[in-house]
Formats: C-alpha cells, structure tokens, sequence
C-alpha cells in the first residue's frame, strides 16, 4: 500500500534551500548571463539596458514598500497610483511655482503623506472596505489632477545625476548604479532603511504583529490604530516620492495619468517579492530589466505592433501573479479592519 | 475591609452592549495568593468582566481597586503596569513570530534602535526555569503544541511581572494530566505570591483547584462559596439556575449495517505536513462514535476530508456502500449525509442571511424551494422556516430576521434544524456545543441521541471529554493525526482516555 | 369593521416602516451626492469660478430642454450597463475594475458587427451587433474569472492590468487591420456602421435606455429570484458557506465575471452604436471607471443604479455647456464624481451627521488578494 508514508520527514536542508531560492537564483542567473553576453558584443547598449532597468525599477521599487507597509501593519493600498500621481502633480507644481527642487521633492512627499493620512483613517476609523478606499484615493487623485491640470506649464529642469566619484568609472555597472539622479540613490536608502525597521527594530516587530494578529497586539499594550495610521502614512510619502520622482527626476514635467499603472504593477511586484524590501527591489529590477528590453525591442528591426510591445508589463504582471499569488503568505489581517470593542 | 489583604477588588462593575447587559453590578474580591474560580456558563459574562479588568473594555459604571487603590484602567498596557497578566482562551499569539517575538512583543528590549533578541532569549530561559515551565525560545509559535502556547502565554505574564493572573478556559485545549500539570502550576505560582483568577465553566475543575468560588449567571454574581461547602450538583445549581441533568439519557445503543467507512485516509496540511494519518473506521446505523482528541490533532482536516470540504492525498471514504467523490458536498447532501461544523460562522451560516434562506442553504435548488427555470419558490422556503424554527424550538423573532441576530445557542439550533430534517443515513457533528449554553447544550445532546435512535450513524468529535463520555457508544482517539486505539464506550475512563490524547501507546494486550 | 381598521393600521404601519427603511438606503447617497456638490462650489469658487453659475449652465445642458434630457438619457444608458456590470461582480465578492476593458472589447466587436455585416434587417442588425459586443465583453471578463478561480490571483489587479491590455489590443485593431481607410482618413477609428446597425431614438428618448431599464429588472430577478442568484449571493457573503451548501465556488466565480463582462460588453455595444456610430480608441475612456461610483451610489442595487447613473450621465451631458457659459474646465465633474464615491463609501461620516443607524442585510464583502 502506497499510504505507508508516515510521519513528517524533515525536508532536507538544501532541498528547502532550492525550494525556497531556487527560483529566484535561476532568475537571476539568467539575466546576469544575458546581460554579460550582450556586453560582450555591444557595450554600450548593454550599460544603456542596465541604466534603463533601474529608472523602471524606481517608482516600482517606492510603491512596492508603500505597499508593503500597509499590507504588514494590515491595511491593503491599492491607491498606490493615485498617491503617486497626486505627488507627481504637486511636486510639479512646486516646482513650477518655487523653481527649487527640492522644495518640490518634499511637497511630493508630503502630499502622497497626506493621501496615505486620508487612507489610513477611511480603513481604520471609518472602517471602509480597503480595497474601495484605495479606488477612491485613485479616482480623487485623477479627478483633481485633471481639472487642476492646465497645459503649458513649464519647468527649470529636472533632478540631474551625481557621479559617486570613482565608483561611476566601474566598467558595466558604473554609470547605471553610480551615476544616477537624487531620488535613484534616495530609494536604494530606502530598501535597506525599510527592510532594516521591519525586520530589526521595535517599530517593525509592532508593524508585523499587528498586519498577522492585531487583537494580540493589543492585549499587550500596542496601539494598534497608531501602528496602523503611521505606517500607512510612511507608505504614502514613499508614493508620493515615487511621484516626484516621476516628474522632477525621470521626466521633467506632468501629463495627465502619467502614472500609466504604475502605482498597480507595484502591488504585482510586492506580492512578487513576498511582502520583504529587498525582494520587492529584486522583482522591480527584474520589471525594470522586461520594460528596458522592450525599449529596444522597439528600436529594433522587429515587425510587431508597437501596441503589443506596449502592453508586455502587465501582462508580465498578469502571468507573475497568477503564478505566485497562491505560493505568497499574505498578512493574517490584510484588508480586515480591527475593531477595539 | 482593609484588614483583608486584597490583590484586586472589583466594586459593582457593570458593562452594556447594544441590546445584552453583560455585567450587572458585579463586585468581586480577589484575595493575594488565591485561587479564585469565577464559574458560569457560556455567555454568563465572565470573560467579558475580565476584559473589563484587563482594559480591552471599558466599564460603563463601578471601579478597581489594586492594593486597596482606587485605579483607573483604560487600556491593557495600565493594566500590565499594575501587574495583571491574562492569558487568553483563544490564545494572543502571532502564529509567524518566534516564541521570543511573541514574549518581547510591547516590552520589547533594544540596543540601539534594534531588538536585543539574544537578551530576550536569556531573559525569557531565565524565567521558564525559575517557574518549571519548559519552552523553546526560538519556535515558531504555529508549529508548537496548544499546550506548549498556553505555557508561553502563562510566561509572557509573567515576563511582564504579572502579580495577578487571569486565566480564561485554560484547561478547554488541555488533557486530564495536562490540567493537573496547570493545576500544579498554578499553586506554584500562588506560594511565590501569584493571586489567580481562574475563568471556567468546568465544576471538577473548580472543586479540585479554588480556594474560593464566585458564581455568575445572566450578567450577575449569583453567589460566592467554596470547594468544602459545596459539591457539583450544587454548583450547577448555582450555576444554571435550576437542576441540571449532568447525564444523557440513553438506551443502549442498537448497531445495525456499516453506513460510513473510512479507510486509510492521509491529508497534507498546507505546510506540507501529513495531519491525518491511515485513519480507518467505520460507523454503522444506530450508533454514535465518538472521536476524541485534543484539538489541533487533525480532527478539523479529518472532518472536512469526510464532508467534502477538502481534499485528501490517499485513501477512501465509502458511503452506504459507494465509494465518495472527493471534494463534492453537493453529493453528500444528495446520498443522506449531514454535518455540524466546527465553526458555524465560517460554514455552518450566512450570517447576514434571514433564517428562511440559512435553512435551506444545502437545499435551495431542490423542490420545493426552486420550480422551473432555476426560479426560487420564496413562499415555499418561509414555510418550510415556520415549521423548523418552531419544532427545533429556535427563539427568534421571527424566519425573516438576519441570522447574525441571533444567540449562538440558536444559531446552532438553526443548522441542527436544517442538518436533521433532511433524511439522513450518516450525521456528522464537530465540536457541536462549543460555547453554548446548559439549556442548548442539554437540547442538541438530545436531538444528536434521538438521530441515533433513527437509526442514523454518527460521529461526534469533541475535545471534551465529558461530552464523549456521555454521548458516544464508541470512542475513537486521535494523536497526531493518527487514531491511538478505538474502545466501547462502557470501559472508558477518563483518566485512560487522558492519557491517550496525550499519546501514550495502549498497551499491546 | 374592528378588523378592517386593525387591517388599515397595520397597513399604515408597514407603509411607515417601509418609508424607514427607504430612507435609510437613500439617505447616505443622497446626502453623499450633495456633500460632493458642496465641496464642488468650494473647489470652483477656490480656481476663480462662479459655483452658481457653473451649477446653473450644468442643470441647463443636462435637464434644461428635452433635447438637453435627451442627451443626458443617452449619455446614462452606457453608464447603466457599466454600473450593473461593477454591481453584479460585487454581488458575488469581486470587484470588477475591469469594465472598463470590457466595454471596449464590447464596443469594438459592435461597432466591427456594425460595418461588416451588411444587408440585414435593422432590428435584426442591431440585435446581432449588441449580442457581438456583449459577448466580445463576456469573453474578456471571463479571463480574470478563471484566472482567480483556478490561480488565486486577485481580478482587482489582473482586471486593472487587463484594462491596459485592452486599450493596446483595441488601438491596434482600430489602427490596423480594420482602419476607416474612407476620405484618406488618418486618425485611428474603424469604418462607420450600417444605418441598418444604428440605435435609434423615439422623439429625443434613446431605445438603448429603455433597453437598459429592461436589463437592469432581468438582473434584479437573476439576483433575487433564481436558484443561480442565491449562488452568487452566498459565494461573495461567505465562500466557505457556500463550499459547505454544496455551491461550485470556482465556476460561480467564473460565471459571475462572464455575466459582468456581458453587462459591460453592452454598454460599450450602446455607445457604439447608438452614440459614436464607429469604434474610435479615446471615445469611450472613463465609462467603465463610472461604473464603479455608480454602482456604490446605487448601493449595488439594479433599481438604485438607474438614477445613479442619469446623475453621473446628466453631468456628462451638461458639462460642455457649463465649459461654454461658465468658462469652467469640464473635468470638474470627474472631482465631484470622486467626491460622490468618497463619502457614499465613508458611509460612517454620514451616517453620523444625519444619525441613521445602519441597515441590516447584505453589505459588499470583496475578498482581498488570494486568501480566498
């Protein structure tokens, strides 16, 4: 009888290694052994694939951990795109306005913060359904950008790259990670900065317990609604400087939904990475690096419809999700909202 | 009053929710270094009363008094700073954290900006020797026995300085021996200068560890005793207001054909762990086997495998002689198979459904309730509602009403209804009187002897016991996923019984 | 004669508590559409706009002449069929944000139906055209069906992603093989339709919204009068329940998302033929996005979608107007509409300005990401 097979086996230890990084080291093989290959036969469009893959990855990789901020204190954010793009707008008004940078930088900032405040009190005070609240943020955020909007409007100039000295010199990788504008460098920050408080300090442990068991929490003194209405606020600024850096950093000014979907491919790749920072960051570079690939597919001497080439990310994003959604452990309390009594 | 030397006094605390009264002018002293049995049925407002304590709620009138001061509690970090611990019947843990994530979490300790886990660690090997109760800091709290989380919510208190500790049901998710163990544990702790408040429903319990006894009913303190002025009959009394009849009449029972066989059924868990294990049994017309078990034992899998609900990797399930599809209610509910579910929320009910709708959520679509053309038959359904809320004596408003509005004793009354008025061969009841009160609980064991009696075979799963004991004819037990042996229910015992839902072998003979 | 009047108060009686419970399911839309316009006049008058004005030009261009009406009526009938497609998914736990792809699938394959098929009758023509566009959105609406049936993937993001890929399939479509070629025509847009293709008007009223109205009291009755009805419903209150019923949850999911594809396929097939006359890619953006707000001001009831979607329609229809004689930018509306779902969805702030307690019965549950 086949039905001898009794108690658990322990999995081996590299065959749960396999399990659990062997997809993500075969990816990763993959396209470092592409990417070297084409180097070889064109450089310069290899480092111009590369630079390319972490523009892409940018605002993906900043709506990613807005994402996950929500999702591990335990409120789903699927307004994302319209923080982001309320954040573009008014970073670039500022900028238009002030003419300094900077200042627009943080009004883009502050404003998707002031989004995140909106989301955070609809699914924690009024208990909205979150997935509705979040519609509702995108919708606003369309409706106000729309009519706000006037064209016309130009802008100084936009965030130019730093070289980090030497390091841009780095064959290959120099100019693409070295050499990159303000807000590029700001979200490398951000990945280990967001993937240290979630997973090493007091504030991250709070975070998590409160996305998996909020009652639990509470019984032991931690204010669930402070965890909640503050993460989700931190994720909103993060939107919102994805925003700016959309048009103070990557384009230089503003076009009606801009955004283009972005704020929505970022849920696909938070969900991708399995709710961690530095996961999330794999798979916006490996966005970046499909999006970076179908810009030269398009220089290229291929006969497809532009059309077709235009809607391969979400398609990716359709196929990664469909295949990974069921494989991801979602937060125990995502989307639910808590009630103190 | 104050020559009285009092950990915690509770003076005419009363709490309303919408509609329910759920704490009536109660007071209560707790003195240091007792144990303390608050006694009373399901929804007698115990545990209400100390989350009221506890600070989850607050209290629309009377006031706390620690150390013989007036103190104010708003939330459970006042209640923590003034010693109170509780450790909760559903357990507060987060099932992903390590037991040391679980113990630090709200007090954590840091270096720097980061946790200091490693003192933690020691911190908490510290206090599980001080106080003889083994853990292992660095489990994932899911993958540890119930019992073992119980002892780590018993240490989070007291990682936390608790000089007053609540206990809630402790003993619903333990063995006979493992209770005694908590017992001992608990006059431990009441010579180092714990005083307990210990939350139960169980009068064996009650008369074996108290040293005083306060006794709620209905909202209200009905009376406070103590283990050498009373007996169990006494305290139901107490408690129920009115005799309570401790045993199930039965007959014995009259066993006829096999009506359900399993044969070696195996289920993967979702982690990829076998939760059932080659179980084989059969059941025949006219006899109710019990299965007995701690929970967390592969019960729920079991029961969902044999329901339907879920799939299973090997094996069968026979029905009346027909091999079963896998994962198709819709046949079971067709070829005379009934089922109580563990949880009547999540299956059992639409909760924002009217009763009509909940009473034939298995058969709307048969006649009468649907005519041609898929067309529903509402007048059909309210009367077939009518007659079931009035013969399964369900108290409610009428069959229109939300099935959410409901008392849990009527909400299971309602799926009992449905379940037994369909014609059955095989009925299947998990955990059928959890958190139900006497009255319901006394109506649902008759109802479930009166099926048997029909001539249908049941099962019962229960993890009380006492619930086995007095209902079954046949007592099968479950351990980690596999069945440790099956007795007649006339030579169990509870202490044997005990021992082998801890998992001790029976013996070869 | 005593028990004709006990009759006559009971009567009286159940009149009154039904007029209850009628207010309480229009109060929070009603008192949600006029917060919104409220803050609207604060938005305006904040931009250098009259409110009084611009509102007085919005009511003139949708209700101020039958003509006005006329187009407000035929500007809602899309609206309506989008609305009850978003309605009918969230009936079931799903939230159908891909109407919008549907309804363009539904209104290429029609207007495609419109300019192919030639020498039919018109009833008949225009029977088929609608069906090609109502099952084209059916088909569409299918695919993030049994992708979260089989895989668990959420339809909230594979319909968003699948509206993207609907706009690049259409425009392809539109700009390639079935390009209007007629009068050396350059812009991306299909050939016109066949007069025998085209939905006609009776006096200044569309056939489409009369239409509507017949589809709307079919979707009541499949909701709230058939055995597939009650499937629906118990799959978005409580899937486990409905497993437990003996329900087959994954095909119900999936034979939801088709029915809502259907609904939204119409729609687009309506503006097709009833309004456009063509598929031209940019003329229909938005109509899938609106049903959304409409379906939650409609309390996702196929009756309350009616008016909610001649408010939205009458604001499409007068917005040009109030840009003419008021010299207000027309996406205005789109800020009054995101108003409008905002605090029809914070019910809670409503609910406690006016103090009516909360209804009882079936509120939207929508499932989340793949945690079923």
């Amino acid at each position: 009888m086949q039905n001898t097979i009794s108690l658990p086996t322990p999995v081996s230890p590299i065959k749960h290694f396999i399990k659990k990084w062997g997809a993500t080291i075969f990816v990763t093989l993959t396209v470092i052994v592409i990417t070297i290959w084409q180097y070889s036969v064109d450089g310069r469009v290899t480092e111009a694939v590369l630079a390319s893959t972490i523009r892409q990855s940018t605002p993906l990789v900043l709506g990613a951990l807005c994402g996950l901020l929500g999702e591990r204190s335990g409120v789903i954010n699927i307004g994302i795109e319209g923080q982001m793009l309320l954040g573009a707008f008014v970073g670039f008004l500022v900028n238009v306005w002030t003419g300094n940078l900077l200042v627009a930088v943080f009004a883009a900032i502050f404003t998707g913060a002031i989004m995140g405040l909106l989301l955070a009190y609809m699914s924690v005070h009024l208990k909205m359904d979150q997935i509705i609240g979040g519609t509702v943020i995108t919708t606003l955020a369309f409706g106000l950008t729309g009519y706000f909007y006037q064209v016309g409007l130009t802008t100084e100039g936009k965030l130019l790259p730093i070289p980090l000295g030497p390091l841009a010199d780095i064959p290959l990788i120099g100019r693409a990670v070295f050499n990159n504008p303000p807000i590029t460098y700001a979200t490398f920050v951000l990945v280990i900065l967001v993937h240290y408080v979630l997973f090493y300090t007091k504030w991250g442990l709070r975070t998590r317990a409160v996305g998996e068991h909020p009652r639990a929490a509470d019984t032991l003194g931690v204010d669930v609604y402070k965890v909640r209405y503050i993460n989700v606020i931190a994720g909103g600024a993060i939107a919102g400087l994805a925003g700016g850096f959309l048009t103070l950093e990557a384009v230089g000014s503003f076009e009606r939904a801009m955004t283009n979907g972005r704020g929505f491919v970022a849920l696909a790749v938070m969900l991708f990475g399995k709710y961690t920072p530095l996961g999330a960051w794999g798979a916006a570079l490996l966005f970046g690096f499909a999006n970076a690939m179908q810009t030269q597919l398009q220089f290229a001497d291929i006969q497809v419809a532009h059309q077709f080439i235009g809607m391969l990310p979400y398609v990716l994003t359709i196929v990664i999700l469909s295949g990974f959604v069921g494989r991801t452990r979602v937060p125990a309390a995502d989307g639910v909202p808590y009630e103190k009594e | 009053m104050t020559e009285e030397n009092l950990a915690l006094e509770i003076r005419h605390v009363t709490k309303r929710f919408p509609g329910v009264l759920a704490n009536d002018d109660v007071s209560f002293t707790l003195r240091k270094g007792e144990i303390h049995a608050l006694l009373g049925e399901n929804g007698a407002g115990k545990t209400t009363l100390m989350n009221v304590v506890y600070g989850l709620y607050t209290q629309d009138e009377g006031e706390f008094l620690i150390d013989n001061n007036v103190v104010e509690i708003n939330g459970p970090s006042d209640a923590i700073n003034y010693g109170i611990g509780m450790v909760h019947q559903h357990f507060m843990l987060v099932p992903v954290f390590s037991v040391t994530e679980n113990m630090i979490l709200g007090s954590e300790v840091t270096k720097g900006t980061s946790l200091d886990l490693r003192r933690a660690r020691r911190e908490i090997l510290e206090i599980s020797e001080a106080h003889g109760l083994e853990v292992d800091p660095d489990a994932i709290v899911e993958n540890i026995p119930v019992g073992v989380q119980q002892r780590v919510e018993i240490l989070k208190a007291l990682y936390r300085k608790a000089n007053i500790l609540v206990l809630d049901e402790p003993t619903a998710v333990l063995t006979p021996q493992e209770a005694e163990d908590l017992f001992r544990v608990m006059r431990a702790l009441t010579e180092k200068g714990v005083s307990i408040i210990f939350i139960t429903h169980k009068l064996k319990e009650v008369l074996n560890v108290a040293d005083r006894i306060t006794v709620m009913r209905r909202g209200k303190v009905v009376g406070h005793t103590s283990p050498h002025e009373t007996d169990q009959k006494g305290l139901a009394a107490m408690m129920v207001g009115r005799e309570v009849l401790l045993e199930v009449k039965k007959a014995p029972a009259k066993p006829g054909d096999v009506v359900l066989e399993v044969a070696n059924l195996t289920i993967e868990g979702e982690r990829g762990l076998e939760v059932v294990k080659d179980i084989s049994f059969e059941v025949r017309a006219g006899e109710i086997l019990g299965i007995a078990g701690v929970q967390g034992n592969g019960q729920t899998e079991l029961v969902e495998a044999i329901t339907g609900l879920r799939s299973i990797d090997a094996g069968e399930i026979v029905l009346m002689g027909k091999k079963v599809p896998f994962e198709n209610p819709r046949y079971l509910v067709e070829n005379g198979m009934g089922h109580v579910p563990e949880d009547r929320h999540k299956h059992g009910l639409v909760l924002p459904y009217n009763l009509a709708d909940n009473f034939v959520l298995c058969t709307y679509y048969q006649k009468p309730f649907a005519g041609q053309m898929l067309m529903r038959n509402h007048q059909a359904v309210f009367e077939n509602a009518v007659g079931l809320i009035k013969r399964f004596d369900v108290r409610a408003p009428g069959a229109d009403v939300p099935a959410s509005t409901l008392s849990g004793g009527n909400q299971q009354k309602v799926i009992v209804g449905r379940e037994f008025s369909r014609p059955l061969k095989v009925l299947v009841a998990n955990q059928p009187t959890r958190g139900l009160d006497v009255g319901s609980i006394e109506y649902i064991h008759k109802e479930i002897v009166k099926m048997r009696d029909e001539g249908v075979g049941v099962v019962v799963i229960s993890a009380e016991i006492d619930e086995i004991l007095s209902l079954a004819d046949r007592i099968a037990i479950m351990y980690r996923g596999k069945i440790v042996t099956t007795v007649d229910a006339k030579d169990a015992t509870r202490e044997q019984l005990g021992l082998w839902m801890a998992g001790v072998q029976p013996e070869a003979a | 004669m005593n028990d004709q009047s006990k009759n006559n108060e009971e009567n009286a009686r159940s009149f009154s508590s039904w007029l209850g419970a009628l207010w309480r399911a229009v109060a929070v839309p009603l008192a949600a559409v006029l917060l919104a316009i409220l803050i609207g006049a604060i938005l305006l008058a904040i931009s250098g706009a009259n409110p009084f004005r611009a509102y007085a030009a919005l009511i003139e261009g949708s209700f101020g002449s039958m003509k006005a009406f006329g187009r407000t009526l035929a500007k809602a009938t899309p609206l309506i069929f989008s609305g009850l497609s978003v309605a009918f998914a969230f009936k079931a736990g799903l939230f159908n944000i891909g109407a919008q792809g549907q309804l363009l699938f539904g209104a290429l394959a029609s207007a495609v139906a419109g300019f192919m098929l030639k020498g039919l009758p018109p009833f008949l023509h225009v029977t088929v055209a609608v069906l090609a566009g109502a099952i084209a959105g059916a088909l569409f609406g299918a695919i993030p069906g049994v992708l979260k049936a089989y895989t668990g993937a959420s339809e909230v993001i594979t319909t968003i992603m699948l509206n993207y890929v609907a706009i690049n399939i259409t425009d392809y479509i539109a700009d390639g093989p079935l390009k209007d070629s007629a009068g050396g025509n350059i812009v991306a847009r299909t050939p016109e339709i066949l007069d025998s293709a085209r939905i006609p008007s009776i006096g200044e009223i569309p056939v489409g919204f009369f239409l509507a109205i017949i589809v709307s009291i079919i979707v009541w009755f499949t909701l709230w009068r058939t055995t597939t009805g009650f499937e629906i419903r118990t799959v978005g209150l409580s899937p486990h329940a409905a497993k437990y019923a003996g329900m087959r949850v994954a095909f119900t999911v999936i034979l939801t998302m088709i029915i809502s594809g259907f609904l939204a396929g119409m729609g687009g097939s309506i503006e097709s033929l009833g309004i456009v006359g063509r598929y031209q890619p940019g003329f229909n953006t938005g109509l899938g996005f609106d049903g959304i707000t409409i379906a939650l001001l409609g309390k996702t009831h196929p009756f309350g979608i009616i008016p909610a979607a001649i408010l939205i329609g009458a604001m499409k229809a007068g917005a040009s107007t109030m840009q003419f004689n008021a010299g207000v930018a027309k996406e205005i509306t789109d800020v009054i509409q995101a108003l409008m779902l905002f605090f029809v969805t914070a019910d809670l702030i409503i609910r406690k300005l006016l103090r009516t307690r909360e209804e009882d019965g079936e509120k939207i549950i929508l499932s989340g990401w793949g945690q079923q």
